[in-house]
């Protein structure tokens, strides 16, 4: 046993001189920041910000009396997510797989369903108390602006892609145009277009929210780049496909409903992931064109006299937050990847 | 029995037209109707389009400048500060970024478990945090909390920190350049560490085991057999990367560097000219993305195989 640690170690770490060099020195490294950052965490660092502030940061200023409604939000998405991965990731266990094959045709339906139900009980009317979009800040912001623009500019993306793709030449140079400028532009100039002059290209009396106004600038930016995700899946099409589809008579339209996107949307899954990790962390830049997410929502809090200057303890705290989503989806789309490739 | 042509709505080319009309006639309706919006909406406010507020006194200071500039300056004279303050930490920072990158790309690779998961560490916290986070994280825990000019902290005696920023060989970095700089080289470095092992994973194994029948050093042959092979792979994603780079180097607003954006931005706090502003912004940015390309796409063919 201890041989096999002893060559473990000999052939990890100390197979030559500029090895053996090289591991002292990062161990003397990681050893001097350890002992550093233990000692900070547990005795300079005044943990008092993240405990005290704990509700703001996670639901921000949503009335306390109404937690149960988010609590059930929790559940419903929990429990979609739980049957969504597990159809994905299927075993080859065969009595599992009829049960799960029963559920498959259900699943977009309800999540389609789950959407209005989710923003009822955020938002209230209808019989429930109806709470302002002024007290949606935090994490829940956070989450709730990346998963609206990604849902909207998924179709949005799609019809792009179409027709940055097709041969109609007009169609297909608006479609370049609009991609090629939003990708050339930094986000931050996108929500200011959207915080700014969006107002001013609408009629007078339509105000528009300032959530509606981020959420649009969000979509401005990633249907862009949605749809060169989806151009990648449309592209990975052998022509024999469409061939062959037109062999059988089938319309223009029904070829790519019926046969090109399917495969070519199954086969960009791992890139939109990612593109949603992307825009999990750009919603953060809604903090600087005033909407109180949870950078938005540190950066309040920081501003509390009494927190005055614990700027480690918030921003580590709410890197963390954003690590764990980011970490997890990127974690579950590359075993998305593998399952995919099989 | 005469070959009669089919009728115009079974002619497929037909209803290309149409729909392409269509198109047409939709965009010009909808830029119609938010420019008759936008003139309505400016002449409420008083605001009248023109880019003659250019040539106004600016009247506002900026921090950080290269060329000289006083607030009497015109606004023109205020955008080329910014401008020339964004270029200089696109261009340092793409340089550095370059470096730290492909550091850490190779360490993942390493043969020495220690180095391989530091890097790893490094890559995941950095891929999977906001940069904007990053940025403040820099500024105000790490630059903020630095000791104070008389006590500086330095490292050999070659860079010196304090909370007046980085002093390296007697050249003095503000503490808001230096934090843009510092957030835009990790955060895109952990993208590029991860093209660049992608990159080096790509080529054969076949490859290393001939370079080593052939008697070169590790050394050797990553440098002649690899590295060569793997950059084919490689500089289409780091285009992409450099692009985000130079893009991203407009949060510099929110730590308070004065780069083309954030003087941008206070022209427009100050005019009022929100469409000429946001002009120029677009006309800045799409002139750097098509600048990185272009050079970018030379570099991509001299990479490439050279087919004869």
């Amino acid at each position: 046993m201890q041989k096999i640690q002893l060559t473990w170690l000999r052939k990890n770490l100390f197979n030559s001189w500029y090895n053996s060099l090289l591991t002292i020195l990062c161990l003397l490294l990681i050893i001097q920041f350890i002992r550093k950052f233990v000692w900070w965490t547990i005795a300079e660092a005044q943990w008092q910000v993240v405990q005290v502030n704990l509700p703001l940061f996670l639901v921000g200023r949503f009335p306390q009396t109404s937690y149960w409604r988010l609590w059930i939000v929790l559940g419903i998405i929990t429990f979609l997510i739980v049957i969504t991965w597990s159809v994905f990731i299927t075993q080859k266990n065969l009595i599992k797989h009829k049960f799960i094959n029963l559920l498959v045709p259900w699943l977009a339906p309800t999540w389609l369903l789950s959407c209005p139900l989710i923003l009822w009980f955020m938002g209230g009317g209808l019989g429930l108390q109806s709470i302002s979009t002024n007290l949606w800040n935090g994490l829940i912001l956070t989450l709730l602006m990346a998963v609206i623009s990604i849902v909207i500019s998924f179709p949005l993306g799609i019809l792009l892609a179409l027709g940055r793709t097709s041969n109609l030449f007009i169609i297909r140079w608006f479609s370049i145009l609009y991609i090629e400028i939003i990708r050339g532009l930094p986000l931050i100039g996108i929500l200011f277009i959207a915080q700014v002059m969006l107002p001013l290209f609408l009629p007078t009396e339509l105000r528009l929210d300032r959530l509606i106004r981020g959420i649009a600038g969000l979509v401005l930016f990633s249907t862009a780049y949605m749809a060169e995700n989806v151009r990648g899946g449309l592209q990975s099409i052998p022509r024999e496909q469409i061939e062959a589809a037109k062999a059988l008579g089938l319309p223009t339209p029904l070829v790519i409903i019926l046969v090109v996107l399917p495969q070519a949307l199954r086969a960009v899954i791992p890139a939109i992931v990612g593109q949603f990790i992307g825009l999990l962390k750009d919603t953060s830049l809604l903090s600087l064109v005033g909407l109180v997410e949870l950078t938005g929502m540190s950066r309040s809090i920081l501003a509390q006299p009494q927190f005055i200057g614990r700027y480690a303890e918030v921003y580590i705290f709410v890197g963390l937050l954003y690590w764990v989503f980011c970490y997890s989806m990127s974690l579950a789309s590359r075993r998305l990847e593998k399952q995919l490739i099989n | 029995m005469t070959h009669s042509k089919p009728p115009l709505w079974r002619d497929h080319r037909f209803w290309q037209i149409i729909v392409q009309l269509a198109a047409v006639i939709c965009a010009i309706l909808i830029v119609v109707i938010l420019g008759l919006n936008l003139n309505r909406n400016l002449q409420q406010l008083g605001i009248k389009f023109g880019f003659n507020f250019l040539q106004q006194e600016a009247s506002f200071d900026i921090g950080e400048t290269i060329l000289s500039y006083q607030p009497t300056d015109t606004y023109t004279r205020a955008l080329l500060v910014g401008l020339i303050n964004s270029l200089r930490v696109a261009i340092a920072g793409i340089f550095l970024t370059t470096i730290v990158g492909i550091t850490a790309g190779i360490a993942r690779l390493s043969d020495n478990w220690l180095v391989r998961n530091i890097s790893l560490v490094y890559v995941e916290i950095f891929r999977n945090t906001p940069l904007l986070l990053q940025l403040f994280f820099w500024y105000f825990a790490v630059f903020l909390s630095l000791p104070n000019v008389e006590h500086k902290a330095s490292v050999l005696g070659l860079i010196k920190f304090s909370q007046n920023g980085i002093e390296l060989l007697g050249l003095n970095f503000s503490p808001e350049f230096s934090t843009l700089l510092l957030g835009l080289t990790f955060y895109t470095a952990s993208f590029i560490a991860e093209i660049v092992r992608g990159g080096i994973q790509s080529v054969a194994k076949g490859q290393w085991e001939a370079g080593r029948s052939l008697g070169l050093k590790p050394s050797l042959i990553m440098r002649l057999v690899v590295l060569p092979q793997a950059l084919r792979v490689i500089v289409p994603p780091l285009t992409s990367q450099y692009l985000n780079l130079a893009k991203n180097s407009s949060l510099a607003i929110a730590i308070g560097y004065p780069d083309i954006y954030f003087v941008a931005s206070t022209t427009f706090n100050q005019t009022g000219k929100a469409v000429e502003v946001m002009l120029l912004i677009m006309l800045t940015y799409l002139t750097f993305s098509l600048i990185i390309s272009f050079l970018m796409n030379l570099l991509n063919h001299t990479v490439q195989i050279q087919e004869k």
